[in-house]
């Protein structure tokens, strides 16, 4: 039996229709079919966040939503966040200041804080941690994340 | 991940008939934070997945009518905790949402699906236990509804039958004031599940509820009626025997990896005690004003 389902969305921009088998993750789409592989495969049960995308401009891990499932959504991942091969002024803090150690975690940090920014414009430090809490950093970099997001909040020069 | 057969179906009716045909084969998929990754592990080996996000009867939202307010079965946490309807009329609900999971887990999983998934430690449990919450459920011989104190029968077991579904979860307008809090103990900030979570309710005629979960099989309620509790003029004494009969409830597992059973009911003393000043001193502010 290998069901498959038809389905319309659009990934970074871009308007796909195609068939996806009903048991893929949306983390299997995007890396093994689309070749997105920005996206982790880390522990996939929903723990460490490097797999997270933006879903109609929400995070969410993209281990734990089926394929199908993302039917008629919008789904951003971190090859969204660059234009014309500039990078996103959160991608640039982070590398400013240095948040990126080994980079396995960063894009789903990336993606997670993008979606906070956009509906926290000007969040504090405690506001970020909790934001990010399902995002794990083995190198340890919480501190300078959170100083990267902060950097280019609403509030940062103030 | 195993092979089954994907239903979306687009009614209620559908989703009815859908689960009734297929029983203990067929898996709901809301959120799907707790159903993907048995789906993965081969702990849910369903022949089919019914996900029922696009069932209309389902996606009201939250809405208040004729002193109860209604949170469609599709709901998701981050929905709840937003709610200004529900930070204002159940407070302890709203800060009960806002820490279940991640901001990740929040946008996905759903009210209804994490009292169906009747873990011990679901964080929604207390604070639907304290405000009297109602489950409205469907099957093929119409809709029932079922008092959320019924609702959960053991870990992961709950009152409906193999071929209901949670439309909607209710909860009555408190006629009067009520102070409320949801407090939790984890072994982490943030992501993690709750070693004790608990939510304690005071109203304005002297009952005090408590609901836990976490430190037993199932979530439970227990209300005092003496006033004794919500009394400032009560000695301590008085309020820890009290107390004392309410967290008789619990029985923690010698066997979980998170807490042991003596540092379980240690801190849920701690945090009853806690959640019990706090209840008193927000309805002495007036908050969650009815």
């Amino acid at each position: 039996m290998a069901e498959t389902l038809a389905i319309e969305f659009s990934v970074n921009g871009r308007r796909r229709t195609m068939d996806v088998p009903v048991n893929l993750t949306l983390l299997d789409l995007l890396r093994d079919t689309l070749g997105l592989t920005g996206t982790k495969l880390c522990c996939n049960v929903g723990e460490c966040g490097a797999c997270t995308v933006m879903v109609d401009g929400r995070a969410v891990d993209s281990c734990l939503m089926l394929a199908v499932e993302a039917d008629g959504t919008e789904i951003t991942t971190v090859e969204g966040l660059a234009v014309d091969g500039e990078m996103s002024p959160l991608q640039q803090a982070f590398l400013d200041k240095g948040a990126s150690q080994c980079g396995f975690c960063t894009p789903g940090q990336l993606m997670a804080a993008q979606a906070l920014l956009a509906e926290n414009p000007d969040p504090s430090a405690a506001d970020v941690q909790e934001g990010l809490s399902g995002n794990l950093c083995r190198c340890g970099c919480y501190y300078q994340i959170t100083e990267a997001v902060l950097s280019v909040a609403e509030g940062a020069h103030r | 991940m195993r092979m089954f057969a994907y239903e979306r179906p687009t009614s209620l009716a559908q989703a009815v008939a859908l689960l009734d045909a297929n029983r203990s084969d067929a898996r709901l998929l809301a959120g799907g934070t707790d159903l993907i990754i048995g789906l993965r592990d081969g702990s849910e080996r369903p022949h089919v997945v019914i996900d029922v996000k696009r069932v209309p009867e389902l996606c009201t939202g939250i809405r208040e009518d004729a002193a109860v307010v209604t949170i469609g079965a599709a709901t998701v946490m981050a929905e709840v905790a937003r709610s200004q309807l529900i930070r204002l009329r159940f407070p302890a609900l709203a800060e009960a949402a806002a820490v279940v999971g991640s901001a990740q887990i929040r946008n996905r999983a759903t009210l209804a699906g994490n009292i169906c998934n009747a873990s011990p430690a679901a964080d929604t449990a207390p604070p639907l236990l304290v405000y009297g919450a109602t489950v409205l459920a469907a099957g093929p011989g119409g809709t029932r509804r079922i008092p959320i104190a019924e609702f959960f029968v053991g870990a992961g077991v709950t009152a409906l039958a193999p071929n209901e579904l949670v439309v909607a979860i209710e909860l009555p307008v408190p006629r009067g004031r009520v102070g409320a809090v949801h407090l939790r103990r984890t072994r982490r900030r943030g992501h993690d599940l709750a070693s004790v979570t608990l939510c304690c309710g005071v109203d304005q005629s002297g009952q005090t509820r408590i609901a836990y979960g976490s430190v037993g099989p199932r979530p439970v309620l227990f209300t005092d009626d003496t006033g004794v509790l919500a009394s400032r003029d009560s000695s301590n004494e008085a309020k820890a025997e009290i107390l004392e009969k309410m967290f008789a409830g619990a029985s923690p597992s010698k066997r979980s990896m998170r807490a042991s059973p003596e540092y379980r009911l240690a801190m849920l003393r701690v945090l009853g005690s806690r959640a019990l000043q706090t209840a008193l001193d927000r309805l002495a502010e007036g908050r969650a004003d009815g």
